[in-house]
């Protein structure tokens, strides 16, 4: 009959009226800056830089190849190649990034950085309360404030974080037992 | 003490005027009238626009403004405050006259309506003899102020929405029309005082409301549907389709005078709200005999936001109908529907009193809503439609 899903709409947008204020589970929204939502795993944000140990500079992992740069679609990530070279996890002399800048009213969060990344040193934050006073200066994120430890990429992102360890962990190991081989080989030739 | 009550602003004005010199009390009575009334109904207006934004909310299992004031009952302030401090932008090749006056127009002609509205026993500003004709020339005369409003612009998305409203609300003031007519054939009058008078009379206790007659009802369903209509609310608020031309013939406006366009909707859609309830929910007469103790004006204006309250909830429910879907409805559906509404309220005058008039009428209506909803729903252009694409 004409005009029953018109009724059977408005009595479930009353139903909706009346309940939410009987059943406050009815309420699909918090009230957001004294409630929050948990934070979810797979949530993205801005990226971030991750180092391991207790010092940030020593410890980057990003090596500066520069991929991230040239990869980033709206251009936002700023690299400069550093002169010299120190050692990196592995203990192998790389270069590092004397300047690492990511503007993030550029960046339109796309992941593409952390995809083609192969050292495993850039991931996407999930800290999203960022506005500034300074929407030039306070939006231009360097290195020292991109850079954190490896156990906040925990923190933030439990499974993929212990992926990547296990990667790295076995990554380490063969090139260990590489290491030790060639040296096994150097001493039985002596 | 009673009729003390009722007549409380009618005494109080009367009070006022006594202290001027008797020449000008005619002029001075009818000034603070219309000063009651433009303060007033924006106040309203702010009320409701919180109410409604919280009534949507919880429709939609939200909240609603809380934050500012208790229970967010501030916000209309804030809101104020906000649009008043707001630049003030023309765009470089409106026209800039034209620009400047649509607004003031809109509001005007939409106050003008409610100055044959009866708020009360003797609580109306003019008792026109023809006020019911006023209030529907006052109400067309918005088209104008739409169209100035759209075409000064000189922006794509204000033209279109113009187009789309002035459109729309020529189509649907023809029903709005014709389903009033019906109660103005039964009255026999143009004056809304006098179609009060006549609803306020009561059988048993209950009252002689025309929404409890057969052909009143249909009226009153095709005028709430036009009158949806013709305030550009949802399902029908095409010519501000957010989602399709940024907001409709005031997209270019911004501030005060996009403040006033939507002082002007709402308004609008009181005063409509106003002449519904006067033309068939019995205006300011009590709806049980045993309730005539209570003040006429306490009952106008509770049956009006009673309206306003299925204005909302229709707007949290409906989804935007498309423009060939909403002139199919006006000129296939609705009109109609109303000219039967016309024969069968003639029928019920001629039918005299007794209870076939009753059942003659009734099914008569009965029959020819089922069977135009039939036939459009199997014609596909009223019933679910299919999405060839979409399945």
């Amino acid at each position: 009959m004409l005009g029953e899903g018109i009724l059977k709409g408005l009595a479930e947008t009353a139903r909706n009226f009346f309940l939410s204020y009987v059943s406050p589970e009815r309420l699909t929204t918090v009230e957001y800056p004294e409630q929050r939502i948990a934070p979810i795993e797979a949530a993205r944000v801005f990226p971030f830089l991750v180092y391991d140990g207790a010092d940030w500079a020593a410890g980057l992992r990003c090596v500066s190849c520069q991929i991230c740069e040239k990869e980033c679609p709206p251009k936002c990530i700023y690299i400069e190649k550093s002169k010299d070279k120190k050692p990196d996890a592995l203990g192998k002399p790389q270069f590092y990034p004397a300047r690492f800048d990511i503007d993030i009213s550029v960046c339109m969060s796309c992941q593409i950085c952390v995809e083609v990344c192969p050292f495993e040193a850039i991931k996407m934050d999930t800290v999203y309360e960022l506005s500034t006073t300074d929407r030039f200066g306070g939006l231009l994120l360097d290195r020292k404030q991109l850079a954190k430890p490896n156990a906040y990429y925990h923190e933030i992102h439990a499974t993929e974080a212990a992926k990547v360890d296990a990667r790295l962990a076995a990554e380490k190991a063969k090139a260990d037992a590489k290491a030790n081989a060639a040296a096994a080989a150097a001493t039985g030739g002596v | 003490m009673i009729t003390t009550l009722d007549q409380i602003f009618v005494l109080l004005q009367h009070w006022l005027v006594s202290f001027l010199p008797a020449g000008l009390q005619p002029a001075a009575s009818v000034l603070l009238s219309v000063v009651v009334i433009i303060c007033l109904f924006p106040a309203l207006f702010a009320l409701t626009t919180v109410f409604e934004r919280k009534g949507l909310a919880r429709i939609q299992n939200r909240l609603g403004p809380n934050r500012t004031g208790p229970f967010g009952f501030l916000q209309p302030i804030a809101d104020g405050i906000k649009s008043l401090t707001k630049e003030d932008i023309v765009p470089s090749s409106a026209d800039a006259a034209v620009h400047f006056l649509a607004p003031i127009v809109l509001v005007v002609a939409v106050f003008m309506g409610f100055a044959v509205l009866p708020m009360g026993r003797n609580m109306v500003l003019v008792d026109m003899d023809a006020g019911l004709l006023f209030f529907f020339a006052m109400g067309a005369s918005t088209e104008l102020s739409v169209f100035m409003a759209g075409w000064s612009s000189r922006n794509k998305y204000s033209l279109l929405g113009a187009m789309r409203a002035v459109a729309q609300m020529i189509s649907y003031e023809v029903p709005l029309l014709m389903s009033s007519v019906a109660v103005v054939m039964i009255t026999g009058s143009l004056s809304l005082t006098r179609i009060v008078e006549a609803q306020n009379q009561y059988t048993w206790g209950f009252p002689h409301w025309y929404i409890f007659t057969p052909w009143g009802l249909a009226g009153f369903v095709m005028y709430a549907i036009a009158a949806t209509a013709e305030t550009n609310r949802s399902p029908f608020d095409l010519p501000e389709g957010e989602s399709e031309l940024v907001a409709g013939y005031h997209t270019e406006y911004s501030g005060f005078k996009f403040a006033l366009f939507f002082l002007g909707e709402y308004l609008a859609m009181f005063s409509i709200s106003g002449v519904g309830t006067t033309l068939f929910l019995g205006g300011w007469s009590a709806p049980f005999s045993w309730l005539g103790w209570v003040p006429s004006w306490i009952w106008f204006f509770s049956k009006m936001f009673l309206s306003i309250f299925v204005f909302i909830w229709l707007r949290g429910t409906l989804p935007r109908l498309r423009q060939d879907q909403l002139m199919n409805f006006a000129w296939k559906f609705v009109l109609p529907l109303t000219l039967l509404n016309l024969m069968v309220t003639a029928l019920w005058r001629f039918l005299g009193e007794g209870w076939e008039r009753w059942v003659y009428c009734s099914a008569i209506l009965l029959v020819a809503y089922v069977g135009m909803g039939l036939l459009g729903m199997r014609r596909g252009n009223l019933g679910p439609r299919r999405y060839r694409y979409a399945e």
